[in-house]
């Protein structure tokens, strides 16, 4: 039986109000289904399933607000078992609402729903009972797991918070923060001493992931003209063939163009976490200005195996949605780099802030028509400047050189992306 | 369909897409994108709208004719008109 967490969607998220499920039980879900939405910090969001079974059992109620890491659900993956579910999802139930403490300790949670016995300290049952706490709901920090009174007073304290949180109005920005960050828990603390508008919330999400950024990252800055005559001529041609709705815009073809690059350059698809650690597929992460300010980056999975086509479908799916801070919990998670894309009629060059673990950035500013010259010819060309910011402890400028290189064969060859 | 109408329409449409705005204001030489902060894809969206509204398939290389309230209104008008039989 494979258990159905409240998915993380970035260390700062603590938990999530199940809203409405979406499959219910005896209906066979498969990865990439979604099986229930959730109200997060970061918006609603929809929430998919990476495991095929059909669903035996539904653990928490529509309205709940659980922590991450509460199973949620129980897949059977065959379909049969029908013994054994109903023990496990006796005990599972235990764990629903667990203190939001530590999300990142499923083992922890694990070891408790199999100790049904709480074993807790005198003093901690005694603070328990006069406060209404139930003691099986938390995880006990004491010798062999023991309930201490620190652990009960926690739990108190968490319980304030959490019917606190509810009345914040608009928890969907909260989840931006999440995602961009996916790291420190200070700008939390800050938030939760009152509700945040969500323009706030993404502002203070914003700020915690730049600061983080800046901080920690050694940035290194590159920079390349690129002429975009090829590449724009190209489109335009493309775009007389295609219906309205399927225009193509210049964004899609920087993505694409930018996923086959990393195909040749893959040190720069990777994050840096204890280390360099490459990732093996390409999701690119697309920043998109919200009108009430701050920015939310949704991501573009496996770009590189994506035409140009099906990117710019992903883009009009996506950026309405993420307007909407309506995403779903893969598209805010996941990214292996991050492009932004400042677009006409605005700055000419944008030198990006790593999203951390990320380790480069790669800007594209306005397209503009320049005096460029080529084998001794001055001509008036469309030029786009692209930078990329790159994180030195991961790579040094020669790699960031070299996917500009290889950037600048792609565009100048769009037919061949 | 007259101008008021179509620019009703446009109205609709605008606020649709930058509903923090107020395209009625739009005077009729200002530019729309520029006023009212509208990127290339909700640009494109619009355009894609307007079709879906009006019929009208605005090419790209016609989209430097329409960046005005006022000429976006005399360019539909006049595809309309020549859509007539």
């Amino acid at each position: 039986m494979t258990e159905f967490l409240m998915p993380s969607l970035g260390a700062d998220m603590e938990d999530g109000t199940l809203v409405e499920w979406r499959k219910k039980i005896g209906d066979t879900v498969k990865r990439g289904d979604i099986i229930a939405e959730v109200e997060t910090q970061k918006g609603l969001i929809e929430i998919e399933v990476f495991d095929e079974g059909v669903i035996e059992k539904l653990l928490i109620k529509e309205g709940e607000k659980v922590p991450v890491g509460t199973p949620m659900a129980l897949i059977n993956p065959d379909g049969a078992e029908v013994e054994t579910k109903k023990e496990t999802a006796s005990k599972k139930k235990e764990v629903e609402l667990q203190p939001i403490e530590e999300k990142a300790e499923p083992k922890v949670m694990e070891k408790l729903t199999k100790d049904i016995r709480i074993k807790a300290t005198p003093i901690a049952k005694k603070i328990a009972e006069d406060k209404g706490i139930d003691l099986s709901q938390i995880t006990g920090s004491g010798e062999n797991g023991a309930i201490t009174k620190d652990d009960v007073e926690n739990a108190i304290v968490q319980k304030a918070e959490v019917s606190k949180t509810e009345k914040v109005e608009a928890p969907v920005e909260k989840l931006i923060e999440a995602e961009l960050y996916k790291m420190e828990k200070q700008p939390v603390e800050v938030k939760k001493e009152r509700a945040l508008t969500p323009a706030e919330a993404i502002r203070s999400a914003v700020a915690a992931a730049m600061s983080k950024s800046n901080r920690e990252i050694p940035h290194y800055y590159l920079e390349k003209r690129v002429d975009m005559s090829k590449a724009m001529a190209w489109m335009k041609e493309t775009n007389r063939e295609r219906p309205i709705e399927k225009r193509l815009l210049p964004a899609a073809l920087f993505i694409k163009a930018v996923a086959s690059s990393l195909d040749e350059v893959s040190e720069l698809n990777a994050i840096w976490e204890n280390g360099l650690q490459l990732k093996n597929e390409i999701n690119i992460g697309f920043v998109v200005s919200l009108r009430t300010g701050g920015i939310i980056v949704p991501v573009i999975i496996q770009a590189d195996s994506k035409s140009v086509g099906e990117i710019m479908e992903v883009l009009n799916d996506i950026i309405p949605r993420a307007r909407a801070l309506k995403l779903r919990s893969s598209e805010l998670s996941e990214s292996t780099i991050t492009i932004t894309n400042i677009g006409e009629g605005s700055a000419d060059k944008v030198f990006g802030v790593i999203y951390p673990p990320q380790v480069a950035i790669i800007g594209f500013g306005n397209i503009t028509e320049q005096a460029f010259a080529e084998n001794g010819m001055l001509g008036i060309r469309l030029v786009v400047d692209v930078t990329l910011a790159g994180d030195h402890r991961a790579t040094d400028g020669i790699t960031g050189s070299r996917f500009l290189g290889s950037l600048n064969k792609y565009l100048q060859n769009p037919e061949s992306l | 369909m007259n101008e008021e109408e179509i620019k009703n329409i446009i109205f609709q449409l605008l606020k649709k897409i930058a509903p923090d705005t107020e395209p009625s204001e739009l005077k009729p030489d200002e530019n729309i994108r520029e006023v009212l902060n509208i990127d290339s894809f909700d640009s494109l969206q619009f355009i894609v709208s307007l079709n879906e509204k009006l019929g009208i398939e605005i090419p790209e290389e016609d989209y430097g004719k329409i960046s005005t309230l006022k000429s976006l209104i005399n360019y539909l008008l006049e595809k309309l008109k020549s859509q007539l039989p």
